[in-house]
Formats: structure tokens, C-alpha cells, sequence
């Protein structure tokens, strides 16, 4: 929380609250291959922390909060996701 | 019937402090999207609620409370008496425990829960062991584990007896639905997670959730893990539906437990002949018990 | 026409819960409190009262179940006594640190080892650091005219903490007497609905009970340390709105007995508190200057209210129904904080009496008042916890 939020009155707050950008985590990060992937949803379905979202008929990466696990990449059947160091 | 290709795109637990890779986290996220928003999770003090939970980052986009260890299942039962009084019985209350909290210290709350017969859904995420502690062995952790309170050493000190058979247990309390689970089959689980919002009285899912740094893996194979364990019948998919338990995937024809046991470091403590013993215990399983369960259809 | 009835303590304090409309009460039975859960599960079952009642299979769970309830913003009910108090003593805290008005009765016994059912102090007293209000009645009609108090105290906007309203094992909770049940319609105005601050809302989300960090934890329990002060003048208050109700007096943090000019006074808790009037009305009559002074709220303690009592007394007796084992009574390690900074040429004894049921005497109360006036005379002993009772 940050310091212009007020001290909580009850231990009962309004979620969600995600000061914490947990994409600082990783150290390799998924890269879609757009031509490769069909959309079968396989990444989308197992990815942990649901980072990986719908967006215009892609499937694209949050990388804001991605941990690089790689399940997205291990799992993918047209090996269309590539973990990549990350930058 | 719900499956990966019609589930909603929302997600309701987004930001979670868990693992990279962590099962649980995923077993959590999916049955959200089963659940629906009108949907009260209830967890006790595990890995989901120290990553979802604990300022300041709150994780879950629902109504959440955290309960004691020992009485999740209890409040549970405060939740759902108060929202019948307030008209709200048609809301989803949802406990998300781990191992532990579920068929350890939280096995008494639990079963006077399931002996009430109210109409709840309780979901376990099994990761085998009291993982937000830092991987204790729990009654849920399998034959031949390397946990911290069993780390082998000269005395071979691993975890000497089966996991705790919970599915049996609950089904014994002749509830309207329980089953096992596993995030490796998504369509499995959520189909499951459906018969459980169906149920008219309490329900019950334990879903495999396998755990990076616990059990010894890197965190890419966590689905893998999940698999493994059911292709190789060490973890079994049933459900037990008006006194019947059925198996709802049966292996062809089961993997070597050794794919299993050498994809995790946790095993690592087994020589040969105690994997040898381990593998003709499943069989012996299999052969006289689930080999014989009928599928459901 | 005034209801009355011939009514145990666990009898009356049931009543007091049909008047105050709990919506779930949670129920598992223990020596001495379970005839107020058979009282209650009665009332329901001839729809006297409506409401959701849940037999647990724990008091861990019993109280488990009153939060999870408290979540959804209603209000709520259990007893316990002993054994079960300490049970659930973890979930006491989760309680009290969610700020859930809760009530519960406990119905004050001995803690084993060894085993005893019979009345003492120490299952509450051992659990007053927990952040409940705790108040300590001395009869029946206190039982039920302080339960129906501490619903209004705990759900108090400005204090809403839970309440603790702890009778004497046997002594009265098992002994009849007569009871005024106060009119329903007057304790509707009394007793508003109860508006929870917070519930669980499934368009608005929130997360109850969330986990802090070191820096929100401290001032979030200062925060509730505030409530627990501002119930020092909520009590009072309280005792004098619920007196315009019932038309008797009843409540408040301390009961004075002839202390306005007494020089010797006994300072106890519950039942006993009667037996010492008693005495004190019989050695009044031979023209000596004694007084009793009841404690009623034991948490939060009047530390201020009792030391403006007590600061002109030549002795003070402090009886305690319990022990804190190392060192004295809980009440007398209180009170003597209550003196510390007024003329300290008082003298404090502590006697230690009536644990495990062991019946209090006139006779033992006469000796503790003839020890304080022998106590004024001696040098300080610092030996000064005195059992009564051993053989």
C-alpha cells in the first residue's frame, strides 16, 4: 500500500489491490509466435497466473505480471512459445 | 459443460504472490472461472492465502475470508447459515485449503461440516505437503517423500507411510459429490468443479497441484508433473456420485511409476529396490481396487 | 404486567438471547453451560426464535462458525465454559481482531488438570489478554439485563468489540431465582438492528481478515485498544439507557457496597460478591467501616474508576477466583495497579478462594476483614497471597 493510503480501519479491505507488478520476477520471458499459434487456448488454460489474454484474435502476454514459469512454453503443441532471456 | 473453450475470459484471481509455476495458484484460477463472481472463497492459512491475501497486494476478485487452520470447513458453515438468512443460498461458498488444513489439522471441522450436509464446495489443493511452511510432511504426502520434518539422511528418514486416502474418507460421510482431480486435465477438473456447484449438499474436489520448489522440478513441468501422476495411476481421477465411485480417466495402460518419481527431486531419497516396492504397491492398488472401479459415463 | 419467572442463570440468559434476535447461534455442549444451549434449541424449535442454530462438532468451530456468520454482517451467539473456552482460545483473537461483535457466554469453571465442573474464574481470566470485553454478573438477573447490554456495547459503532458475559459455574448458573423479563417491545428500542460496517457484498468484493505487514499491524491494534477505552464510557452509559427501559439499575463497570466512607473493602467477581454483602451488612451493624466493591467489567478494567474507590482505604482484601501460578490473583495484580498512584500506605491481601467450586463462607469473608484490619497494623509481608480452603 502506498503511503497516501490511509491506514485500514477493519482487516477487511476492497480487493483487488496489486501494488506488486510480479513480471519484475523472471528471468525468461514467453515470446508468441503469432504465425505458429492456432489459438487452441492449451497456454491460455494452464497458465498459472492467467498472464496470457485474448486480445483482436491473439493470444498475447500480460508481461506486467508474467513470472516466467515457461508452462505456457512446455505446453504449447506447435511449440508456437519460445522463453526468451529477458531483457 | 464447462471446458477450456467456453470458459469466461475474466479473471478473478489475478496478481497472486504465488511461485512461478505454482499448481495451486492454477487450480485456484480455473475453478473461479466455474465458480462465477457470486462465488465466496474461503481459505485458511496455506500458500493462497499468504500470496493472495496479505497486504499489500489482494489478489482475489471475489469475496474471500480467511479462516483459522483448523476451522475452515467451520466458517464455511457460518457463511453459508448467514447468507441463507439473508436470501443469498443461491451464492457459491467455496473453501480453497491446502493438504493439510484440509485432511490433517482441518479434518475434524471438515467432516462435522460434511455430516451437517449443507451445501458448500470444498476444494483442496493437494500439493503433498505444508508447503507455505517451507514443505513439512503431511498426511497427504506420499510413500518415500523428501520433506524437511522427513529429510532422510542416515536413518533413511523419509515419509514411511501412503498418502492419506481422503477420497475415501469423504466419500464414506455419503455426500452428494466428491472426486480427484488433476490441473493436468482442465476439462476434467472444470467438469467437476460444475457437478459440484450442482450438488445439492456438500461437495468435494481434491485437485493435484504440484509444487516447484517442493517437490524438486523446474517450474515449466508443473503440468507434466500433474500428468505424469495420473498416466503412471500413483494419483487416480474418480468421482463418488449417489453411493458409486467411478473412475473418470483410466489409463490405457500405466506408465512406470519411475517417470513419475525421477521427474521430482522429492524422490530422490529411493533406491531401486524401495521403487521397486512402491511400483508393486500401485499395481497391487489398481488390480484389486481401481482396476475394478467402472468408468463414469 | 411485568414478566416474571423463576429462571437458573443459564434459564435467564437464554431468554436474554430470544429478546435479542440472534440470527445464527452455534451450539456444542459443556458442563456448565449446556442448559442454555437446550434452553435456546428449545426456543426454536417452538418458534420462539428464529434463527439458524448449528450444532457443531467443536467450540473451536462453534466460535468458527459465529465469524464466518459475522461476515455476513449478522448478528450472533455461543457459550462455552472451561475446556471449550480454551479450545477455541485462537480463534478469541480472530474474533476480536476482525472488530465482529460477537457475544458469548461463559459460564465461568475450573480448568483441568486436575478435573473439576465446578465454578472458578481461571477459563475466563486466562484468556483476557485476547481483546474480548469481559463482564462478570453476579445473579440471574444479571445474566440476562448484561447480555442484553453487551449486544448493544459490542455493536456499538465506536466500539465494536466482542463481549464475554461469564456467570459463576453452578452458582448461578444452576440456582433458581426470580427474573424480570423485559418487555420485548422495549427491548426493540433498546437493542436496534445490528448494521455491520463491512459484509460480504458480491458486487462490492472484499477480503476479510487480510494478513499486515509489520508497519499496518501495530496502529491497527492500537486501533482496538482505542475501542476497548471507549467502552469505559460506553458501559455506564449503556447501564443508564438500559435502566430507563427496565426501570431497575443494572449494569455499569463497578457495583459499590458501603465504600463511600469504609475503610477496609473487599474487591471480588461474581456470585461471591453477594456473600460478601452479607458479611459487610452484618459488621456494619457492629459499627465497623467495611464495603465490597464488585468488579463487573474486568476487561476493559476501570483502573481509574476503582483507584478513586479504593485510594482512601486503610486495607483492601482482593478475593480472586482464580490464580495466575507464579505470582497472585489476576484481579489483585490489577487492582494494586489501580493504587499505584495514590497513597500507598494502603494495604493490599490477596486471597485466593473458591476454585473448583469450593463454596465461600460468611465465615471466610469475616476473616479476610478481620486480617485487614490486623494487616494496618503489621509491617508489609510480602508473602500476601493467602488460600483459602486448604486443609
Amino acid at each position: 500500500m502506498g503511503k497516501s493510503q490511509e491506514r485500514p480501519v477493519f482487516p477487511h479491505l476492497r480487493s483487488p489491490v496489486r501494488p506488486i507488478k510480479t513480471g519484475s520476477w523472471r528471468t525468461f520471458k514467453p515470446v508468441v509466435d503469432q504465425e505458429k499459434c492456432n489459438s487452441c487456448l492449451i497456454c491460455w488454460s494452464c497458465c498459472p497466473d492467467g498472464v496470457i489474454v485474448k486480445v483482436e484474435g491473439e493470444l498475447r502476454v500480460d508481461y506486467d505480471y508474467c513470472k516466467g514459469c515457461g508452462i505456457c512454453g512446455n505446453e504449447c503443441p506447435r511449440a508456437a512459445i519460445k522463453m526468451v532471456r529477458n531483457s | 459443460m464447462a471446458s477450456i473453450k467456453n470458459l469466461p475470459d475474466e479473471e478473478l484471481v489475478y496478481g497472486s504472490l504465488a511461485c512461478a509455476g505454482c499448481g495451486g495458484n492454477l487450480a485456484l484460477r480455473i475453478a473461479l472461472k466455474v465458480l462465477g463472481k457470486k462465488t465466496v472463497i474461503v481459505t485458511s492459512p496455506c500458500c493462497v492465502m499468504g500470496s493472495t491475501t496479505f497486504l499489500p497486494q489482494l489478489a482475489i476478485e471475489v469475496p474471500c475470508v480467511t479462516a483459522i487452520l483448523p476451522g475452515t470447513a467451520a466458517v464455511m458453515t457460518g457463511i453459508a447459515a448467514g447468507l441463507k438468512r439473508r436470501n443469498e443460498q443461491d451464492a457459491n461458498v467455496v473453501g480453497f485449503v491446502g493438504d493439510g488444513g484440509t485432511l490433517d489439522i482441518g479434518l475434524q471441522s471438515l467432516s462435522g461440516a460434511m455430516e451437517r450436509g449443507e451445501r458448500f464446495i470444498y476444494i483442496c489443493y493437494d500439493n503433498e505437503a505444508y508447503m507455505n511452511t517451507g514443505n513439512q510432511r503431511s498426511g497427504s504426502s506420499p510413500l518415500g517423500a523428501y520433506t524437511t520434518s522427513t529429510p532422510g539422511g542416515e536413518k533413511k528418514m523419509w515419509k514411511e507411510q501412503s498418502k492419506k486416502d481422503m477420497l475415501r474418507i469423504v466419500a464414506a460421510h455419503n455426500i452428494a459429490y466428491a472426486a480427484t482431480a488433476s490441473i493436468a486435465y482442465i476439462n476434467d477438473y472444470t467438469r467437476k468443479v460444475e457437478k459440484a456447484m450442482e450438488a445439492r449438499g456438500p461437495a468435494y474436489i481434491q485437485v493435484l497441484s504440484p509444487c516447484p520448489p517442493g517437490w524438486g522440478y523446474e517450474p515449466n513441468n508443473t503440468i507434466q508433473c500433474a500428468r505424469l501422476a495420473v498416466q503412471t495411476g500413483m494419483w487416480v481421477l474418480q468421482e463418488y456420485q449417489q453411493g458409486n465411485m467411478r473412475l473418470t480417466m483410466r489409463p490405457a495402460k500405466r506408465k512406470p511409476i519411475t517417470e513419475y518419481l525421477k521427474a521430482q527431486d522429492r524422490f530422490s531419497l529411493l533406491g531401486p529396490e524401495d521403487i521397486q516396492s512402491i511400483q508393486e504397491a500401485t499395481d497391487y492398488q489398481w488390480e484389486t481396487y481401481y482396476g475394478r472401479l467402472e468408468s463414469s459415463k | 404486567m411485568v414478566q416474571k419467572e423463576y429462571l437458573s442463570g443459564n434459564s435467564a440468559l437464554a431468554f436474554a438471547v430470544k429478546l435479542a434476535q440472534p440470527a445464527v447461534v452455534s451450539v456444542y455442549p459443556i458442563t456448565p453451560q449446556t442448559s442454555i444451549i437446550e434452553k435456546i434449541a428449545e426456543f426454536v424449535s417452538n418458534r420462539e426464535l428464529d434463527c439458524e442454530l448449528i450444532s457443531v462438532e467443536s467450540e473451536h468451530s462453534a466460535l468458527s462458525a459465529c465469524f464466518g456468520a459475522a461476515c455476513t454482517g449478522l448478528r450472533t451467539f455461543t457459550a462455552t465454559a472451561s475446556q471449550g473456552l480454551a479450545y477455541m482460545s485462537e480463534v478469541l483473537p480472530y474474533v476480536s481482531g476482525n472488530r465482529f461483535p460477537v457475544v458469548m457466554a461463559v459460564v465461568n469453571r475450573g480448568m483441568a488438570a486436575p478435573w473439576t465442573i465446578w465454578g472458578d474464574h481461571q477459563d475466563a481470566i486466562s484468556q483476557r489478554d485476547t481483546g474480548w470485553i469481559q463482564l462478570y454478573v453476579e445473579n440471574a438477573q444479571d445474566a440476562l439485563d448484561t447480555c442484553l447490554q453487551a449486544y448493544r456495547l459490542a455493536e456499538d459503532p465506536e466500539i465494536l468489540t466482542p463481549v464475554m458475559v461469564c456467570l459463576d459455574g453452578f452458582t448461578v448458573s444452576h440456582t433458581d431465582e426470580i427474573v424480570e423479563i423485559v418487555d420485548p417491545e422495549k427491548i426493540r428500542s433498546f437493542l436496534p438492528p445490528y448494521n455491520p460496517p463491512v459484509f460480504i457484498d458480491f458486487d462490492n468484493p472484499t477480503t476479510f481478515s487480510v494478513g499486515m505487514p509489520p508497519d499496518y499491524y501495530t496502529p491497527y491494534k492500537a486501533s482496538q485498544q482505542i475501542a476497548m477505552e471507549k467502552a469505559l464510557t460506553k458501559i455506564p452509559e449503556i447501564a443508564q439507557e438500559f435502566e430507563q427501559y427496565s426501570g431497575r439499575p443494572a449494569g455499569g463497570l463497578l457495583r459499590q457496597y458501603c465504600c463511600e466512607d469504609a475503610e477496609y473493602i473487599v474487591v471480588a467477581m461474581g456470585s461471591v460478591v453477594g456473600t460478601v454483602r452479607v458479611v459487610v451488612e452484618k459488621l456494619r451493624a457492629q459499627g465497623r467501616k467495611v464495603g465490597v466493591l464488585a468488579v463487573r467489567s474486568y476487561r476493559p478494567f476501570p483502573v481509574k474508576e476503582i483507584g478513586e474507590v479504593l485510594n482512601k482505604c486503610k486495607a483492601i482484601g482482593v478475593l480472586d477466583r482464580n490464580c495466575s501460578y507464579g505470582y497472585e490473583g489476576a484481579l489483585c495484580t490489577d487492582v494494586k495497579s489501580a493504587l499505584f498512584d495514590g497513597d500507598k500506605q494502603c494495604r493490599v491481601l490477596n486471597y485466593i478462594a473458591g476454585l473448583g467450586g469450593k463454596d465461600i463462607q460468611p465465615s471466610d469473608i469475616e476473616q479476610i476483614f478481620d486480617d485487614l484490619e490486623g494487616a494496618v497494623q503489621k509491617p508489609k509481608n510480602p508473602d500476601s497471597v493467602i488460600f483459602i480452603g486448604l486443609r
